[in-house]
């Protein structure tokens, strides 16, 4: 299983804040969103890509497309707003 | 010396001063900046901000943004305390110091720090307003600019 985690906004736009998903859906990152994406319009339109600032895998901030496998925990963040 | 801080109670940014000068040994400049919750959002009065995080990626993400400082200005102290949670309209949320030989550099560096601060950390603010309504902050493209003129301006 693939644990994924959303933050702020998204949390709430998509009423989850973790969930957890069979391996098999994607062998990466891209493959992934794709995947969320297609479950229906509201989550196509809440994951845009204006919507996803970056990708965390097991707590390192991604830049680029990355490999998942089983027991891999992917954050999804929205645009940031601290300070 | 760097110290990076997330926490959820007050922040006193006199007494981290205070602790700071203590530590800035052979400096001749302290520049910090205070963040402060405002009372109003494009005139809607505010009740408090929440702000959520990442734990762990945060401070990670922190500490990125100091070493980039690092490698670009000479600077011996650093120190970044940002706050979560539930937090008063006035209340400090963000407090950031550098200490240098000379001040040209300290400026410089806490100005950097806190425009990556604003555009890369993961915080999310919601405002919680006195009418009882909240709502997620959006990302400014002010910030974002801000930002921007690091990349063409290195130093």
């Amino acid at each position: 299983m693939i644990t994924i985690r959303y933050f702020g906004f998204l949390k709430e736009a998509l009423g989850i804040s973790e969930e957890q998903i069979d391996a098999q859906c994607c062998k990466n990152t891209a493959e992934l969103l794709d995947y969320l994406r297609n479950r229906n319009t509201q989550w196509a339109d809440v994951l845009s890509d204006a919507n996803i600032f970056k990708l965390v895998v097991n707590l390192n901030v991604i830049h680029d497309v990355t490999p998942i496998s089983s027991g891999d925990e992917v954050g999804i963040l929205p645009p940031v707003t601290g300070g | 010396m760097k110290r990076i801080q997330i926490q959820t109670h007050p922040l006193d940014p006199i007494q981290e001063g205070m602790t700071f000068q203590k530590e800035a040994i052979d400096c001749g400049a302290i520049v910090s900046f205070t963040g402060i919750v405002r009372g109003n959002d494009n005139l809607i009065p505010l009740e408090y901000l929440y702000i959520e995080h990442f734990p762990e990626v945060t401070e990670k993400e922190i500490a990125l943004i100091v070493h980039e400082a690092y490698t670009r200005w000479d600077f011996k102290n650093c120190t970044v305390i940002h706050r979560v949670g539930k937090i008063a309209v006035q209340e400090p949320i963000v407090w950031v110091a550098v200490a240098s030989g000379h001040r040209t550099e300290a400026f410089k560096a806490a100005e950097f720090i806190m425009d990556y601060l604003k555009t890369d950390a993961p915080f999310w603010k919601k405002e919680i307003r006195v009418d009882g309504s909240s709502q997620w902050v959006k990302a400014k493209n002010t910030d974002q600019q801000k930002k921007q003129r690091w990349l063409y301006d290195g130093k």
